[in-house]
């Protein structure tokens, strides 16, 4: 916001003999409506994104008739969603039923504040940062239960207790999840959490204590996933059996909101994941970190936030779904006890003067296995791709 | 033992009724993503548990014994094939048995070949939607897909032969509506190939061995044997009970016995015998064991003189007064055609025994006690098409 704030005067100079707090509240508007711009065209890209990756990964090609390879189809969706009609079933509960899509809305789209994209390139460096997000998204569970309850409806009924039930006990390995690298780096505020990683790639969060970290990676990102409702979590709105869940009632532009609302939130989960994990804004390399005198933070950070955001699609198009009793068992069994294991482990090798930085180890082996790995995934996929087109090109013959 | 289940630890007084929730009454269907056509089932739910089910048919009721019983017996094929839409062939071919077997016709072999490849085929593409659909209801999108695509090409085989992709009409009393075109053999061969090396081992992968998917159903809608026989389950449900029971071995017809093929059967390798994944197990493999004849009887087919498929085919179906029952094994379990002839030119009566209804029958008996999800996975389980169940 600091930004903004400097860029307003440096622009506007008569600015300066305003008062003080006519320009902080003309700062924050800007910097909310640039947020709020990203978090409102946001969705359109993943939906694309999305429905072009289910297209490959399902032997299809997804949308192509909108536009240059369909480039402009959830436009067009999202303009039908937005001219549709609005439909009031008998019986709803009127105003939770027009408010809980906002609410839900607004639980995505509040951590925007505290994402930071670069090293001054952040709405507001909350000292709380981590309290805050974990604090601010849990009121889309509100509007999620709202949307349940207030449509009248069985099966947005039983969606919406689902969704409170899951989302309330996954909060809870995902909090102590999120203290391992608070206590690592010392600080609730996600610009320290990031200056802390700088130096490269075997600095990040990630590589330290080395077996340890990424566990508590992909655990914060199994119930990251588990809270913004998708595959194979996706029971409150599971389509075979619950038809729509929480939503079933909803149409036009109100159905658009929670779709909205669910994407954001995945990018939400994305981006925090890699400010906590992966070095935010920071480039792999230090010399990466700025092309001239571009500084490239913003860029880092989409890339390893969309990289996640694959991830979560892949999964969805993969697996099944788990049941309402599985999906506890997986929150309660196997997710709180490694949390636990982890934030007792890791406050206890800080505690202890040769591992306070992380294991001797960590220099050498955690970030090579995981580049291993990761070009090992992207070659099966560009095999796949290949392959794919090699069958298509014998069926076409 | 209260209500809730539990039983209260000695000595306790309190009153675990006064903790009892309300039950509610859910309706699911008729229009419902995962009722598999027009099903409706009434949940009594306790939360998510699901007190007691009740399942509704005859959405789908279009009269095919009253229609059967106005039109010639030519006339009632187009009839049959709208029972189990997704195997048609298998029902045209059940009612052209029963006519044959009334009417004392023997047709050719190479007819009964022709027979037993677009009936085999017919198969694959039915198990193809019933374990894509089933890994829908449990929530994986993609195996669905994957399926129908495979599905596809075995339609386009279809519609070479003789015209339709869905609604056949392709069995005729003594005969078939056409010869299979030439090169059909060439090309069942490619698409069997391509079954065998790369859409098989897909499937597997993608569906069967998922750990999810396995968690899922390797303990739920648990069928035992006794239960299977004593609500008259056929086909592949009867056989993910552990029961190696298959008309195509017990009383073959079309000179099924000439093949070489196994039966298979549900072991419970995950779990207890019968349960949802063992019949959808049995599934799986009877796709590669229907791959099996119909290479053999493709081989069969070319060293085959050719004869007219027409040549049996009766000018006009007139049977002698009588009456007959005819079983086959369709995609489903065991299709029976009960047909009665007054000697004229339309059947008296015609009456099916139809493998879904059976199915269906023993529904709610097992899904007491289950989570609605896995009453999901049970009517998926089944295989169940609404059209064959209502007529």
């Amino acid at each position: 916001m600091d930004i903004t704030y400097d860029m307003l005067l440096g622009l506007v100079p008569p600015l300066a003999d305003a008062p003080h707090w006519l320009l902080i509240l003309i700062a924050a508007a800007l910097t909310g409506v640039i947020c709020f711009t990203f978090a409102g065209i946001g969705p359109i890209v993943y939906v694309y994104g999305e429905r072009k990756i289910a297209g490959f990964m399902q032997d299809r090609l997804g949308p192509m008739r909108v536009g240059k390879w369909g480039l402009l189809q959830t436009i067009a969706d999202a303009v039908k969603l937005m001219f549709k009609e609005a439909i009031f079933p008998k019986n709803v509960d009127r105003k939770l039923f027009l408010l809980a899509p906002f609410m839900v809305n607004i639980g995505a789209f509040l951590p925007f504040v505290v994402l930071p994209w670069g090293g001054r390139l952040q709405p507001a460096d909350l000292n709380i940062g981590v309290f805050y997000i974990a604090a601010i998204a849990s009121i889309s569970t509100i509007g999620l239960i709202m949307a349940g309850w207030a449509s009248n409806n069985k099966y947005a009924l039983f969606g919406g207790m689902r969704a409170a039930a899951q989302i309330i006990s996954y909060e809870i390995p995902a909090l102590m999840l999120l203290l391992v690298p608070v206590m690592i780096v010392g600080s609730l505020s996600l610009q320290d959490i990031v200056t802390y990683q700088a130096g490269g790639l075997q600095n990040w969060l990630l590589f330290r204590y080395f077996p340890l970290m990424p566990i508590a990676f992909v655990a914060f990102f199994v119930a990251g996933l588990a809270e913004c409702n998708r595959t194979p979590f996706d029971i409150p709105e599971a389509e075979s059996e619950l038809v729509a869940g929480f939503h079933t009632e909803y149409s036009g532009f109100f159905f658009a909101m929670f779709m909205m609302a669910e994407y954001t939130e995945m990018f939400v989960i994305s981006a925090v994941s890699s400010v906590l994990f992966l070095g935010g804004y920071l480039a792999p390399h230090p010399a990466l970190q700025t092309l001239g005198p571009v500084p490239l933070g913003w860029f880092w950070l989409i890339v390893k936030a969309w990289s996640l955001l694959f991830v979560m699609m892949w999964l969805r198009w993969t697996l099944p779904r788990l049941r309402v009793d599985q999906l506890m068992y997986v929150a309660w069994k196997v997710l709180v006890p490694i949390a636990f294991t982890l934030v007792i482990v890791v406050g206890g090798l800080i505690l202890w003067p040769a591992t306070a930085n992380g294991f001797p180890w960590d220099r050498w082996v955690g970030w090579p296995l995981t580049l291993g790995v990761m070009s090992f995934l992207i070659m099966v996929m560009i095999r796949a791709l290949r392959w794919n087109r090699q069958r298509a090109g014998e069926l076409a013959a | 033992m209260s209500s809730t289940g539990f039983a209260p630890p000695p000595g306790d007084t309190w009153d675990y009724d006064a903790l009892d929730t309300d039950e509610m009454i859910l309706q699911m269907g008729p229009q419902h993503p995962a009722t598999h056509g027009v099903l409706r089932v009434e949940l009594r739910t306790d939360g998510e548990v699901v007190r007691a089910a009740r399942p509704h048919i005859g959405y789908l009721h279009r009269c095919f014994e009253k229609h059967a019983e106005n039109v010639d017996y030519p006339g009632v094929m187009p009839y049959a094939d709208r029972m189990d839409y997704v195997a048609s062939m298998g029902n045209t071919l059940g009612f052209a048995l029963a006519v044959e077997k009334l009417a004392g016709i023997e047709t050719s072999p190479y007819v009964n070949t022709i027979r037993v490849i677009v009936a085999e085929l017919q198969r694959i593409a039915s198990h193809c939607v019933a374990i894509g659909t089933y890994a829908m209801d449990i929530g994986a999108f993609t195996p669905f897909l994957h399926l129908l695509r495979d599905r596809e090409k075995i339609l386009d085989l279809f519609e070479w032969t003789c015209g339709a992709r869905l609604l056949y009409n392709y069995n005729w009393v003594g005969g078939m509506s056409h010869d299979l075109p030439d090169g059909f053999a060439r090309a069942t061969r490619d698409l069997l190939r391509e079954f065998d090396a790369v859409t098989y081992p897909e499937l597997v992968d993608l569906i069967i061995t998922n750990k999810i998917f396995i968690k899922r159903l390797a303990d739920v809608g648990v069928c035992s044997t006794e239960l299977a026989i004593s609500y008259d389950l056929t086909g592949p449900n009867l056989r993910g009970s552990g029961l190696a029971r298959d008309l195509r071995k017990d009383a073959p017809y079309c000179g099924y016995e000439n093949y070489d093929f196994e039966i298979p059967v549900g072991d419970g390798r995950f779990g207890p015998l019968g349960s949802c994944l063992d019949r959808t197990w049995v599934r799986v493999v009877e796709m590669q064991e229907s791959s099996k004849i119909i290479h053999q009887a493709l081989n069969r087919l070319e060293k085959m003189e050719k004869t007219d498929v027409h040549e049996t085919v009766p000018r006009r179906v007139k049977p002698p007064k009588g009456e007959v029952y005819c079983r086959s094994e369709a995609p489903r379990g065991q299709l029976g055609y009960y047909v009665v002839s007054d000697g004229g030119v339309n059947p008296y009566r015609v009456k099916v025994k139809s493998p879904c209804f059976t199915a269906l029958s023993v529904f709610h008996h097992m899904a007491k006690g289950m989570m609605i999800a896995d009453v999901v996975a049970l009517i998926g389980s089944f295989d169940i098409v609404l059209g064959e169940i209502d007529r």
